[in-house]
């Protein structure tokens, strides 16, 4: 009896030493990226563009890879919108639930999910080869689309699934078509769910570098054309750390506090505006 | 009436077209990337490609063995950090605590799931690496002066350090993959155990873990295959140094991802050398699609099984 | 008559969260014979059967007032020892719950959780309590294959000798029977009925037939209170509360159903 005691003992030990290194990771790199980010933050950095001679430590700001990393992210969130919407309504509302079809498309959604983020980067340069556009915005927000319509997908999905089945069944009874049901009375319920996705793959697009690395280019000016390439944050850090002047290193640091601070505060956003939208679901 | 139905009719159409471009979509990864990567299949064999440790692209040697090698050293170290801390905090969740400490915990693992690799990285270069260079290499490297801990490395850029901030990357996918697998594992079956006699413990042990194991393995494969793919924080951190063969944890890596990202600048300016690193994105892209297909593949077969 | 008490309930009252399941019940259950418990769904018979064995720990948010005796001690004391409370008791479910292993391990599981390591003894209380459950000469030849392949009743029989192997003195039954097919279920019964001179059996049940066919004691409860409680016999003729009366002739109105 002792000796079974014991055992459990011992590895509710291990559980909760488990868990407490995952939460302790998660603290421990806030705490750093907070801790050092902060001494090289100012105001400059954020609403200024590099001058020259930024990157070897003269004066300016990161202001260029904000604003290309928000203007990249809602072009590839919105480009991504147009299609996993759609898609996911499809999947639940004119596929059935044991529709093969169905499936099969979550069954990639879900592959594609898993692909790194460097092979959407390198497919983004062969088809910027193939297309003939060069490095810039548009290439970016095509990738990052791709990029984030799994994501997005699943995730509206599971909200999708979730919508009583009675719903849908109320408002075809009532002779209304698919396409108006899906518009007027699913969209409604669910739209707390689609918030939530669209703003976790907003994160996950602002916050990767690989997919970009290859098709935005970099530049210090602001976005002001598609066809141009255009600063982000991502390789911004990327780039200011692989120098060799502390001073700039420093800015890197900066720069990733910043674009922590965008991601905390969407996925804060995210869990705010859905509880406060789900009031007016029902359940 | 006959609007609406044109409408809906389009729409229908349009979202077919969707589904299909779906799931046709890694097939046409697929092909795209091998299509730009036979150049490179001319002048070398597929195997010695991926066998040889000769790059030399200059040259015209192409053999990306050495950095497949590297990405298996950070790849297995990371899953041995993970797996076990993942589990064991799956576990935690799912059957040790109350239902305000796992929704508290949760969101926190889902924090750690949204931030940017990049992110990673840079805490890599921060706290990771000199806690290897000052620390860990020294104490390992003179107590234990054998495989796979001697290194003359002493930079705290290695393959340790790649799988440390890998592993903590890739904790939120393995636990909460295994903490759904273990929600689904029905209440009455665990009463069943316990109505034995038996102690929580045992009820996990023997009962609860053999009915989700499919499900952890397949939490598992995921893992890998995340672990696999990550680029940016592992090209931050591991050393990236060519014509080094990796023979201990402390020794620095060049994993396949970072060679694509790395050589982004100079490809296009040696012959071949784009169709080389593209044939390593088409490797990558097959190996990970292939370890999701599996890990899906089976959690989709456990869940048809249950039902 | 006087029956021998082996359980005895004094008071008990459950809550889950702010819903009180079970009020103020006081009954005695009474030793090696088969009781009952009655009343239409959702009354709290589970939750009073599987407050004899604490299984109703497991939820949160219980909270427990009364007493449970159990040989004459309070099940609920502090310093009890619920595993070997619960060994005392054996538990069949609804649907059976077949553990995730072979026949022969799922019978060998109690045993084996409680230190018993050898081997021969293992094959021995195996083979006893197989055929205890009368399940022996249907599955001999393959002890070790995967439970799960079972038939549903023979899944439940299953379930009775693996209860049974950890040698308890209660079994208690939660719509044991219910899942089943006729023929499945009328060899569950039987085994009760010849299991009775050696364990205390409870079962919950929603058929009265059964009731009637099984019960030396019989005990009614509706919306969580305990209308009424006897011997069998006098129980269906006689019933002194008219809800009693109601119930056991069917004029009940039952719930609506899921």
């Amino acid at each position: 009896m002792d000796k079974r005691k014991i055992e459990e003992s011992i590895f509710k030990f291990f559980m909760i030493f488990s868990a407490i290194i995952v939460v302790g990771s998660l603290v421990f790199i806030l705490a750093v990226i907070f801790w050092k980010g902060i001494s090289a933050l100012n105001l400059d950095m954020i609403i200024k563009t590099p001058k020259g001679g930024y990157y070897l430590g003269k004066e300016g700001g990161i202001l260029n890879a904000i604003l290309g990393s928000l203007v990249l992210g809602i072009g590839a969130t919105l480009l991504a919108l147009l299609v996993s919407l759609p898609l996911v309504f499809y999947l639940n509302l004119y596929l059935g639930k044991d529709s093969r079809l169905a499936a099969t498309v979550r069954f990639f959604l879900d592959v594609l999910w898993g692909i790194p983020a460097i092979v959407y980067g390198a497919l983004g340069f062969t088809l910027m080869v193939f297309l003939g556009i060069p490095a810039s915005l548009l290439a970016g927000i095509i990738t990052v689309a791709l990029l984030i319509i799994p994501i997005m997908s699943r995730s509206m999905d599971e909200v999708f699934k979730m919508i009583p089945f009675e719903l849908k069944e109320a408002s075809l009874a009532m002779g209304a078509t698919k396409l108006e049901t899906a518009i007027k009375v699913v969209f409604r319920q669910a739209l707390p769910g689609i918030v939530t996705a669209v703003l976790i793959a907003f994160g996950r697009g602002i916050g990767d570098a690989a997919s970009v690395l290859f098709t935005t280019g970099f530049t210090d000016s602001l976005p002001y054309s598609l066809f141009k390439p255009v600063a982000t944050l991502p390789l911004a850090i990327f780039f200011q750390l692989g120098t060799p002047f502390p001073e700039v290193q420093q800015r890197g640091y900066a720069a990733a506090l910043v674009l922590t601070a965008i991601i905390l505060f969407i996925s804060i956003l995210s869990r705010v505006l859905s509880r406060r939208l789900t009031r007016h679901v029902i359940k | 009436m006959n609007i609406r139905k044109i409408k809906d009719s389009l729409a229908q159409q349009a979202m077919l077209f969707l589904s299909l471009f779906v799931i046709s979509l890694t097939f046409l990864m697929a092909l795209a990337l091998y299509q730009r990567s036979t150049p490179a299949l001319a002048i070398m064999s597929l195997k010695d490609l991926i066998f040889s440790s000769l790059w030399h692209p200059t040259q015209g040697q192409f053999g990306l063995g050495s950095f497949i090698i590297g990405t298996l050293w950070v790849t297995a170290i990371a899953m041995i950090i993970a797996v076990p801390l993942s589990i064991m905090t799956a576990i935690f969740l799912s059957e040790y605590s109350y239902r305000r400490l796992r929704e508290f915990v949760k969101p926190i693992i889902d924090l750690l799931a949204g931030i940017s690799p990049v992110v990673y990285g840079v805490w890599g270069i921060i706290a990771i690496v000199p806690l290897v260079r000052d620390y860990l290499m020294p104490f390992f490297s003179s107590r234990f002066p054998f495989f796979p801990f001697l290194s003359d490395n002493y930079t705290g850029y290695s393959v340790i350090t790649a799988g440390i901030v890998l592993a903590v990357m890739v904790f939120p996918i393995i636990i909460s993959v295994i903490e759904e697998v273990l929600r689904t594992v029905p209440l009455e079956v665990r009463e069943a155990s316990l109505a034995l006699g038996a102690t929580k413990w045992q009820t996990v042990k023997y009962v609860v873990l053999r009915k989700a194991r499919p499900g952890i393995i397949a939490a598992i494969i995921l893992g890998l295959s995340r672990a696999f793919g990550e680029t940016m924080a592992v090209l931050m951190v591991a050393g990236c140094a060519l014509h080094v063969v990796t023979k201990s944890i402390f020794d620095p890596a060049y994993p396949l991802p970072a060679l694509i990202a790395n050589t982004y600048g100079e490809m296009m300016s040696i012959p071949l050398y784009d169709a080389a690193v593209l044939l390593a994105a088409f490797i990558l892209l097959v190996v990970t699609t292939l370890f999701n297909m599996l890990g899906w593949g089976i959690l989709l077969y456990v869940e048809r099984k249950g039902m | 008559m006087k029956f021998k008490t082996h359980i005895s309930v004094k008071s008990l009252s459950v809550w889950y969260g702010q819903h009180k399941v079970l009020n103020d019940i006081t009954v005695d259950i009474p030793d090696k014979k088969i009781t009952a418990i009655i009343g239409p769904s959702g009354c709290g018979k589970t939750t009073l059967l599987k407050s004899f064995n604490r299984l109703i720990d497991l939820q949160d948010g219980v909270k427990v007032r009364g007493k449970v005796l159990v040989d004459g001690e309070d099940i609920y004391e502090p310093k009890v020892e619920v595993m070997d409370l619960r060994r005392k008791m054996g538990l069949l479910f609804q649907r059976p719950q077949v553990l995730p292993m072979s026949i022969y391990d799922n019978v060998a599981y109690g045993p084996k959780i409680h230190g018993i390591r050898d081997k021969k003894q293992l094959d021995k209380i195996v083979q006893r309590h197989l055929k205890e459950s009368s399940l022996w000469e249907e599955v001999k030849d393959r002890l070790h294959g995967p439970a799960s392949k079972l038939s549903i009743g023979q899944q439940q029989r299953l379930c009775l000798a693996r209860g049974l192997a950890v040698e308890p003195e209660i079994i208690l039954g939660d719509e044991s029977t219910s899942a089943l097919d006729p023929m499945s279920a009328e060899r569950i019964e039987r085994n009760f009925l010849e299991l009775k001179n050696k364990y205390t059996i409870v079962l919950v049940t929603h058929i009265l037939r059964q009731a009637k066919r099984l019960a030396d004691y019989v005990i009614f409860l509706y919306l969580g209170n305990l209308i009424e409680h006897g011997p069998a016999e006098d129980f269906f003729s006689n019933p002194k509360d008219p809800r009693t009366d109601a119930y056991i002739n069917g004029r009940f109105i039952e719930e609506i159903r899921k």
